[in-house]
Parts: C-alpha cells; sequence; structure tokens
C-alpha cells in the first residue's frame, strides 16, 4: 500500500537578514490511518514541518528541497487549483489559536458550509446539513443554536471544538495538528484529545500531532518522531519511545518531566540551549549539550541506526551498543 | 542555613505564626458593555468571596479551569485592581488602613507568563530591571540590577546589555523574575510564569525558583494549570471553581485525595504518562457554566456527578472536614448535616464516572 505520506530528505531554509535552516535532510513515512506525534522543544521545527506540508511558507523568503509524498502525488509540484483543492480537502489543519482559522466576522455554521460548498461543490442545503452534522460530531452542545455563533460567543474549548469541525468538513485524509490544545485546562485538554482520537479511527485519516507536552503525546498517538534541530533523532512507536528511549536528548526530555519528581528536589534539566540553525548541521546537533558526547559525535553527522522496523535514532552511541553485542 | 532576604526588605512584623497575607471575603465583578450606547447589559461575577491566607515562607499553589477567576485573584492580592468588597491583610496590617497600597506593591512582585509582552523591548535587560528600584528611590539601581542578574543565573556581563528579541523564552523568564527581585518583595505571585516555557527550560526555572525561596526566604504564590508542576512546587494548593475557593489544603492530603467533586475531575484529567493506561472517558463533560449567571446553589451542581437538589438550592461553605484541620472542602458531602445522601459517611468523590 502506499505511504499517506512521505517525506524524502527535507530541507527548509529561510532568507532574511540571516539564514536559518530550519528542517534538515528530515525523512518520515506516515501510513493511512496512523497517529503520529512529533515530539520537541520551542524552535526545533515542528511547525515549520507542517507549514511546509501545506505549502504555507512565504516563496520569496523560504527555500524548500527535497521531496513530499501525499497518497503517491507529489507536493512540490502542485500549484494554482490544484494547490488551492489540496489545502483544506486532502490535507487540512487544526491550529493552536482558532482565531488563525476562524473568521470572526462569519457565523461558525456559515463558515463550514461555506467551505463544504468551495471544495465538494454541493449545494447550499447539502452544505449546511453536513456543517450541522459535523458539529454534532465534535460535539457541540445544541448545535442547531451554534450554527449561528460567532466565534467570539463561545468558550475556548468550544472555538477549539468548531475548528476542528471546519478542519474535518471535507473528509481530509491527512490531518495536521499544530499544538490544538496547549491553551485549554486540563479538563476540555482531555476532551479534545479523547475527540480526536475517536473522530480520527472513525474517518480513518492519518494525524500528524504537534507538541511539547510528553503526557499529551502519550494519550493521543500510536507513533512518536521526536525532533531535535530541524531533525528527527528518534523514532518509534509510542511504546519504545516512552519505555526505552535511545537518544539522550528523548532520554533527558523524558527526565526533566515532573510527572514522579518529588516535591522540591533537584530536576534534571538538559542543560544548555538549542544551537542558533545558522549553519546547515555537520556533526550531531545536541552533542554540545549531550552528557555522553565523544570526539566522534562532534566530528561527523550521527549514523541514523535502525533498531527494528519503522524504529530509528541517529545516534553514534546506539551504534556502537549494537556493535557490543 | 538560614535564608538571608535581599537588603531593604520590609521588616517582619507580626512574627512566623502570623500570616503574610489574609484575604477575606473578596469579590470582584466586572461589567460587561453592549449596545450602541455601551451600557452595562450584564456582570462577570469573575472572583466572588474568596478567603485564603498565605502563610510565611510557604507557596500557595493555585489551580482551576480556565476563567475561574485566578488572575483577576492575583490582581487583586497585588493590588493592581480594587477589590468590589473585602479585605487584604498583609503581614497584619490592613490594606487602606495602616497599610498604604505602595508599601503593598513594595511587598508583593508578581511574574506574568508571558515572557516577552511583559518586558518594555527598548529596555535593555540591566534598564529593565533596575527601572523598579529608580523610580521607587531604592539605593544604588543598576547594582541591584546586576546583582538580581547574577542570582537568577544570567551573567551580568553578557546579558546586562541585550534587548529582549535577543533571549530566549527562558532568560526572559529569568529576567522578569530578577526585575521582580529587585524590588526586595517579601512574596512573589506567578501567575502561568513557566506555562510558556519547554520543559527543559521549565525544570531550570523551577530549580531557580526553589533556591531563591530557600536562599531568601520568600513566599510564593504559584498559579499554574500544570497540575504537575503545582504539585512539585507548591506546600498547599487552592482549587478554584466559577469565582470561588471549592478547596484548599496541603500538596500531599489534596493529592491523595481530592475532597472536592470538581477537584477530582480535574485532577483525573491529567495525562496519564503511560501507554496502557490511557484515559477512555473524559472525567468533565461539557464547558464549564456562563461567569456572567453562575448557578444557584453548589455552583459545581450542573456538572457534578453527586448532585443532589440540596445542592441546586444551598451553598455549601469552605470547612475542614475529617481528622484534618487543614484540608478544607465546600461541599455537602462534607456537611455531616447536609442531608446529602452521602454525608457522614467519610465518602471521598472518584474523578472518574464509575
Ligand atoms: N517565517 C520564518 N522566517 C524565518 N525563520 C523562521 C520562520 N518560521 C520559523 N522560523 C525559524 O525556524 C525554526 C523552527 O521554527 P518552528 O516554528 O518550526 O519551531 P517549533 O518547533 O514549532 O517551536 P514552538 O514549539 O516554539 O512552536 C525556528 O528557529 C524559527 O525561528
Ligand atoms: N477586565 C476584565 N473585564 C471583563 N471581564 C474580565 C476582565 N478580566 C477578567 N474577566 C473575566 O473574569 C473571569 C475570570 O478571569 P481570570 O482571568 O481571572 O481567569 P483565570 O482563572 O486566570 O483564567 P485562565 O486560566 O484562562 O488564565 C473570566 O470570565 C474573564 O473573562
Ligand atoms: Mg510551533
Ligand atoms: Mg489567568
Amino acid at each position: 500500500m502506499t505511504a499517506l505520506l512521505e517525506l524524502d530528505r527535507l530541507n527548509v531554509t529561510f532568507h532574511g537578514e540571516q539564514t536559518i535552516h530550519a528542517i534538515n535532510d528530515l525523512s518520515l513515512r506516515l501510513e493511512q490511518g496512523e497517529m503520529l506525534v512529533l515530539l520537541g522543544e520551542s524552535g526545533s521545527g515542528k511547525s515549520v514541518t507542517l507549514k511546509t506540508l501545506l505549502r504555507l511558507l512565504p516563496p520569496a523568503r523560504s527555500r524548500v528541497q527535497g521531496g513530499i509524498t501525499v497518497n503517491g502525488a507529489d507536493i512540490l509540484a502542485l500549484s494554482g487549483r490544484k494547490l488551492q483543492e489540496y489545502r483544506g480537502g486532502e490535507v487540512s489543519m487544526v491550529f493552536q489559536e482558532p482565531a488563525l482559522a476562524l473568521d470572526p466576522v462569519y457565523r461558525i455554521g456559515d463558515q463550514i458550509a461555506e467551505a463544504v460548498r468551495r471544495k465538494k461543490g454541493v449545494s447550499r442545503a447539502e452544505a449546511r446539513a453536513t456543517a450541522l452534522d459535523m458539529l454534532r460530531r465534535v460535539r457541540i452542545p445544541s448545535p442547531e443554536r451554534r450554527m449561528s455563533n460567532f466565534p467570539h460567543e463561545l468558550s475556548g474549548g468550544m472555538r477549539q471544538r468548531a475548528m476542528i469541525a471546519l478542519a474535518l468538513a471535507c473528509r481530509p485524509r491527512l490531518l495536521l495538528a499544530d499544538e490544538p490544545t496547549t491553551a485549554l485546562d486540563a479538563t476540555v485538554q482531555i476532551q479534545i484529545l479523547l475527540l480526536l482520537r475517536e473522530l480520527q479511527k472513525e474517518f480513518g485519516m492519518g494525524v500528524i500531532f504537534v507538541t511539547h507536552d510528553i503526557g499529551v503525546a502519550v494519550e493521543i498517538s500510536d507513533r512518536i518522531a521526536v525532533m531535535y534541530a530541524g531533525q528527527i533523532i528518534e523514532e518509534g512507536s509510542t511504546h519504545e519511545i516512552i519505555r526505552d528511549p535511545r537518544h539522550p536528548y528523548t532520554q533527558g526530555l523524558l527526565a526533566a518531566n515532573l510527572h514522579d519528581a518529588a516535591p522540591g528536589e533537584r530536576l534534571e534539566a538538559i542543560p544548555g540551549v538549542p544551537p542558533a540553525l545558522d549553519a546547515k548541521p555537520v556533526a550531531c546537533s545536541f552533542s554540545p549539550r549531550c552528557p555522553h558526547a565523544q570526539p566522534g559525535c562532534r566530528a561527523d553527522l550521527p549514523p541514523v541506526v535502525s533498531l527494528g522496523p519503522r524504529r530509528h535514532v541517529s545516534c553514534l552511541l546506539a551504534q556502537q551498543d549494537i556493535a557490543a553485542q | 542555613m538560614t535564608p538571608e532576604p535581599l537588603p531593604d526588605t520590609l521588616p517582619d512584623i507580626g512574627g512566623p505564626a502570623q500570616p503574610l497575607v489574609t484575604c477575606r471575603d473578596l469579590r470582584k465583578h466586572f461589567p460587561v458593555k453592549g449596545g450602541i450606547l455601551g451600557r452595562q447589559v450584564a456582570t462577570v461575577h469573575a472572583v466572588d468571596g474568596v478567603s485564603f491566607e498565605v502563610r510565611k515562607g510557604e507557596t500557595l499553589g493555585i489551580v482551576g479551569e480556565s476563567g475561574c477567576g485566578k488572575s483577576t485573584t492575583a490582581r487583586l492580592l497585588i493590588g493592581l485592581i480594587p477589590p468590589d468588597q473585602g479585605e487584604i491583610i498583609f503581614d497584619g496590617r490592613q490594606l487602606g488602613e495602616e497599610l498604604s497600597l505602595r508599601e503593598l506593591r513594595r511587598g508583593i512582585q508578581m511574574v506574568f507568563q508571558d515572557s516577552y509582552a511583559s518586558l518594555n523591548p527598548r529596555l535593555t535587560v540591566e534598564d529593565s530591571i533596575a527601572f523598579g528600584p529608580r523610580i521607587n528611590g531604592l539605593d544604588r539601581p543598576v547594582e541591584r540590577a546586576r546583582d538580581m542578574m547574577a542570582r537568577v543565573g544570567l551573567e551580568p556581563a553578557r546579558f546586562a546589555g541585550r534587548y529582549p528579541h535577543e533571549m530566549s523564552g527562558g532568560q526572559r523568564q529569568r529576567v522578569n523574575i530578577a526585575r521582580a527581585l529587585a524590588m526586595s518583595p517579601r512574596l512573589v505571585v506567578l501567575d502561568e510564569a513557566v506555562s510558556a516555557l519547554d520543559k527543559s527550560v521549565e525544570a531550570q526555572v523551577l530549580n531557580l525558583l526553589n533556591e531563591l525561596r530557600r536562599d531568601l526566604g520568600l513566599t510564593y504564590v504559584f498559579i499554574s494549570h500544570d497540575l504537575n508542576v503545582v504539585r512539585y512546587i507548591s506546600d498547599r494548593v487552592l482549587v478554584m471553581y466559577l469565582g470561588e475557593v471549592v478547596e484548599i489544603g496541603p500538596v500531599d492530603e489534596v493529592y491523595a485525595a481530592q475532597a472536592h467533586p470538581y477537584t477530582a475531575s480535574l485532577f483525573a484529567a491529567m495525562p496519564s504518562m503511560d501507554p496502557d493506561r490511557r484515559t477512555l472517558v473524559p472525567p468533565l463533560s461539557g464547558d464549564p457554566p456562563n461567569p456572567i449567571d453562575p448557578p444557584a446553589g453548589c455552583r459545581f451542581h450542573t456538572r457534578c456527578r453527586y448532585g443532589e437538589p440540596i445542592c441546586a438550592t444551598t451553598k455549601p461553605v469552605l470547612r475542614s472536614f475529617g481528622e484534618s484541620r487543614a484540608h478544607c472542602a465546600a461541599c455537602h458531602i462534607h456537611d455531616p448535616a447536609s442531608g446529602h445522601s452521602l454525608s457522614g459517611k467519610d465518602f471521598m468523590p472518584q474523578g472518574l464516572p464509575r
């Protein structure tokens, strides 16, 4: 079966006053109906990856190299109407801030219906029926009444639901979710995560969910890809990553978690700061902060070590571990 | 090691047994204006009769659903907005009587969530930190600023001349902490101060806050929606729902067993961290009621799985229950005289539907 999504040695650079190498040789494969979490700290390139996928980067200031295929189609070759159809049709996105997706001056129902009418070319009445059905599916209470609400008349959790309804209205094969629950409190967050999990099964769509919260990743994902400095440094099933992290960065990230820290004890923070990204990496980007770094880590790019089917880690240590066995 | 307060810190008047801050029945309602004439059409009951104490040297955590009034409580506490009703007593002296607003603001400083928006983009780090001491006439503001930078782990020689946009989020949040400390406060209110940070940067800032508290004898009020962070940093935790306090108690007691059904649901909503034990049912469904028109009786009764007729008509008072004097909840279940069918049975609510 063709993969839903394949990223092949993707590189993204921004050109302004200074050049920023935001994504560096990133390869990733997502199967149909899979839920993948992209986990990584601020600036690691999570949002840029999603925006590149939707071809949302400013063309004049950014450069994309490498391959992006969705259901076998070359996305970097799309233009004009084809690109319009792809965005919001086959692939759709939900954002951290509903304000980015919902227009404040239109009623919720009209916004969703209009999107459906444009993409699917159905009648006005059919589009409204779909919109109402979507509001029901995201479990907005009294959906008939909410159809005529403006975004500001909804609470934060409900706005988030409305945005998900909008994103799913055209039945995308791939949903991109950029920290859609970070601004919500715990009780609303878990409602939205469970909802996304259910809708994913129901619609059979693939999802890439971006977060820096490990608890959220555990609740929602089948697989986790850990990003650092524009690269995926470790990838595997949720179990594998949480139970047996191999990259020192992933290990540090899990150790910095407060979940089982005793009150007041000193927390294990990863020392140092992420790299500046002003040049394409020629060695392991994490080596300046890594407690196990060796001369070899600073001399060359780390090897991509395969630990099993679809289980990879980019680390010299992992290679040495395997050699030692 | 005994803590050594910063120079110019207000003296301890009442001694260790006197709470640093006592809030009594604080109330703040906001007008909602509408129509072309901008007339008041409704009232948001943001904070509605909130009472609590902050003890000297402790960290009091505040948690609760978005919009329940945590930030409004903090702004009342530091005198940023006046209460409609209620008293604030700082180290035994009542605000507006023996204590001036100016003195209160010296004694209490605040750090906000958005590290960027709370700094003036045109001031260097050093000038930002020295600004407060300078306008308040404290001695040698620049030396003070440099001392604070060193204390929060920002080497003055490297960072003094930088502007906010030249620093990372974690570094900016350190600047905000240094700026609060430069006023030699006795209490620092941290409103979602680590929420925007990465886990690893968050760990660095939390370590720093613990060190500062130990070394300087500070008291914190720590507002957050992250229950793991609150457990880690706090001695006691206060839980709010729709403008009211529903539970307060020592962190270990509240985290071991929640007394209020809302608190129980909130804790059950924490992500599990165990891929084999994911959450299957949301502990709370629906949205919180509108603070413009809060429900009568117990404000949580519309979403509570233990609700009974008494809950819709009579407001429960915050009272201690069982053995513990320190753990209090506002729920009819813990009032033996309430007539609730579960009262008087040492029953503790569960967060998830049975
Ligand atoms: N339009 C742009 N022009 C220049 N640089 C950019 C642009 N967009 C992103 N970057 C840079 O690319 C890098 C990756 O950014 P990205 O937004 O993907 O991070 P992220 O992983 O989503 O972080 P966060 O968790 O903070 O959202 C950062 O260094 C960022 O400053
Ligand atoms: N200046 C204001 N004018 C009108 N309403 C306000 C004002 N400030 C706050 N509110 C309202 O008061 C209520 C309490 O707000 P507050 O900011 O204290 O909540 P919070 O608990 O801090 O929420 P969050 O977790 O989202 O920060 C909310 O309904 C809010 O919309
Ligand atoms: Mg991002
Ligand atoms: Mg707030």
